[in-house]
């Protein structure tokens, strides 16, 4: 029997596949974790750095979701119980590498250097991104779910075309990887040996849908295999593991070894945003259960533990903390200026005629008004 | 007349010592643009389905590959919102993508990375971000193609600020316009007219004529304006000769930029004739041609001698092979919308 040629591949080794139990560095305890994998624990300074940037990120969370209820912001996707996700992917990153984040990733903008005015400028509503992509590396937030998986993909397919050192970092939820974008943005990646990083915080929810009603598939991170891209599944409440996985994964990209997916378990303590009512799709026994998972509690009994924070340590973490909480909330409680002409300025390089009629149409509209306000 | 372009197939000598303009199809003068435009920059990537060593299925990056290399020239996966979407970010990170849409109707499922992402982000960033993409998209019927081959989608973008869009009508302007749209800052959508793909015509391969976003002038004429684009422009040209026996001068704009639309050219011609009739394949009903025929009675409201009046594709779905010449404008409506345009 003769065999037909066919441009078939060659069958995927188990390698791809992630551990059956999440890798961890930390317990809930704050006790070594008891599955570490390949992970590798980082240095005194990463974790003190990680714990640190969590409690930063925290206080301006919390500050954020006051905010909303003040009007300040029109609406606020919190992050609080996925500091853990947010701090330790980010400071896993040089700064040549790029992050791709999604509404709720605004702890992770932060941790990034983005000014917390700037961030948050899509939520306060006086313009869409209120950052330079470029001056941070940051591209701008992303609302629908999975679109900047292939943003990310293609900016690190252009880099390395270009011959640049870049790594991009796509952060998605579990809802969003079944987008069909999610899928694309795998695949694309596995076949172009992409220096991308996918980071899928699965915090169990798609606003209410839990994730059994997302997917039939054993993990997320199975889901590796199928695009030929090696996978992990971490905890997500561990700094420390977050770190060491995306850290791990962000080399083997920038030294030519392609992408990784990493699903990280987690949960978001707020609901949705502040329009959503959490009550009605989980009951108070998990939440309660989740909050004896808090990742910032947990590394901080880590560090007392090993002697790398004490009381006084942790006060000034906590006083520099509450003071940037305290700069956001003045700066938010600011107003701010907008300008109705700069509606026209960004849609093309240059206006169109149509839009310079229409800018003169306002800008004599508004006169109008002003006159009749004297 | 001075800023009504003069018809692009005359009198627009080749740059620098060329050789005497041959005839040349459609399909030819886009590939020598995209052969140019990677010789030009090395930005400048092509990719897509099948157009790398294939060339295309219409071979329109025939050779590109083998040129230029798999670095520059590149087949991807089998999906259109990831060949935008990573086009998205590789503008990011400063290449200039040319990607291709095998089909019309093909590009849909890339629908919101071009809506929501690649019109938006210039505007969603200040103008921190610009991505100088072109989206290239055979587009329109009249080649026999079954279903889903042979949509007219131009609506569906003209209709989201932040995007050009573009057809051109002839070989010549379709290099011209193809290389523009490559150094165009702002995203392209390029729309190709695949039924012209192989209609020839003399001409040298030039950037000279007119910008990406002006109108031209295809013939001149004093009883009517027809506007066209794509495809239709020959159309158009034809009905205009054969309306010469009818005793009726037919003038006949080529509109090039869809979007944005050039006014000036449109309106200069319709004030002076006084009539005017917008051809398209797409359906009628909240079709390009309805924006054009609004524009005209708002702004040459007291020069029009009749209603501005539309010859469309039927309220249809695109119909099959054997049909589709019932739906598609011809001549013969051309003239009959002509004969209605209240002539005394």
């Amino acid at each position: 029997m003769t065999t037909v040629a066919h441009p078939s591949g060659t069958a995927a080794g188990s390698g791809l596949l992630p551990s059956e139990a999440p890798l961890q560095l930390i317990d809930a305890d704050g006790q070594p974790g008891g599955n570490p994998g390949s992970l590798a624990l980082p240095g005194p300074q990463v974790l003190v750095e990680l714990y640190r940037r969590m409690v930063l990120g925290r206080q301006v969370d919390v500050q954020c979701t006051a905010l909303t209820k003040q009007g300040r912001l029109a609406v606020y996707p919190s992050s609080r119980g996925q500091d853990a996700c947010e701090v330790g992917a980010v400071l896993a990153l040089l700064d040549q590498d790029w992050l791709f984040p999604t509404y709720r990733d605004t702890v992770a903008i932060l941790t990034r250097g983005v000014p917390a005015e700037q961030a948050l400028t899509l939520l306060r509503g006086d313009w869409h991104c209120g950052y330079d992509p470029y001056q941070y590396r940051v591209a701008p937030q992303c609302t629908p779910l999975a679109t900047n998986t292939l943003h990310a993909v293609g900016l690190a397919h252009g880099a390395r075309l270009r011959g640049q050192d870049a790594v991009a970092l796509a952060l998605l939820g579990d809802g969003a990887t079944s987008e069909g974008d999610t899928h694309e943005a795998l695949n694309f990646a596995g076949v172009w040996h992409a220096p991308a990083v996918f980071l899928v915080q699965n915090n169990g929810y798609a606003i209410s849908v839990p994730l059994s009603k997302q997917t039939a598939a054993p993990t997320l991170a199975a889901k590796g295999i199928g695009y030929g891209i090696p996978s992990l599944l971490i905890d997500g409440n561990d700094a420390a593991a977050v770190y060491a996985a995306v850290r791990a994964a962000v080399q083997r990209a920038a030294a030519g070894g392609g992408p990784t997916l990493i699903e990280a378990l987690t949960y978001r303590m707020e609901a949705h945003t502040n329009a959503d009512d959490a009550t009605r799709y989980r009951n108070a026994d998990e939440v309660q259960a989740w909050l004896g998972r808090d990742p910032i509690a947990r590394l901080e009994a880590y560090l007392r533990g090993q002697s790398l924070l004490d009381d006084a340590g942790v006060a000034v973490i906590a006083d520099e903390a509450a003071r940037l909480a305290d700069d956001v909330r003045t700066t938010m409680n600011t107003d701010v200026t907008v300008d109705p002409v700069e509606l026209f300025e960004h849609v093309y390089a240059r206006p169109t005629a149509a839009l310079e009629r229409q800018r003169a149409a306002l800008l004599d509209e508004l006169q109008l008004e002003a006159e009749a306000a004297r | 007349m001075s800023t009504v372009t003069s018809p692009a197939i005359v009198g627009q000598a080749p740059v620098a010592a060329a050789k005497a303009p041959a005839p040349v199809t459609m399909a030819a003068a886009l590939n020598q643009a995209l052969a140019d435009a990677l010789a030009a920059d090395d930005r400048v990537v092509v990719f897509g389905e099948d157009v790398g060593p294939l060339g295309g299925v219409f071979r329109v990056t025939d050779g590109l590959a083998a040129r230029f290399g798999e670095q520059r020239v590149f087949d991807t996966p089998l999906a259109e919102a990831g060949i935008v979407g990573t086009a998205i970010g590789m503008a990011m990170a400063g290449l200039v993508p040319v990607i291709e849409m095998q089909f019309d109707a093909f590009a849909y499922p890339a629908f919101e990375q071009v809506t929501s992402h690649l019109a938006k982000l210039r505007n969603r960033t200040r103008g921190k971000l610009a991505l100088p993409v072109v989206i290239r998209i055979p587009y329109g019927g009249g080649i026999g193609g079954v279903e889903h081959h042979s949509d007219s989608s131009e609506a569906y973008y003209t209709h989201t600020p932040g995007l050009r869009v573009v057809a051109p009508g002839t070989p010549g302007d379709a290099y011209r316009l193809l290389r523009q749209a490559i150094t165009c800052p702002d995203p392209v959508i390029f729309l190709e007219p695949k039924r012209r793909y192989w209609s020839r015509e003399t001409t040298g391969l030039t950037l000279a004529g007119p910008p990406i976003d002006r109108a031209t002038l295809r013939r001149p004429g004093k009883d009517v304006t027809l506007i066209a684009y794509g495809a239709m422009v020959a159309t158009a040209l034809e009905a205009a000769e054969a309306a010469t026996e009818e005793g009726w001068d037919v003038e006949v704009i080529d509109l090039r930029s869809l979007s944005p639309v050039d006014d000036q050219t449109l309106t200069e011609s319709v004030r002076r004739t006084g009539r005017a009739i917008v051809v398209h394949e797409a359906a009628g009903f909240c079709g390009y041609g309805a924006e054009i025929a609004a524009r005209l009675t708002e702004q040459c409201f007291f020069h029009l001698e009749a209603p501005v009046l539309r010859v469309t594709g039927l309220d249809i779905p695109y119909p099959p092979p054997h049909l589709e010449q019932y739906h598609l404008p011809s001549t013969d409506r051309i003239l009959d919308a002509i004969g209605r345009l209240a002539w005394e």
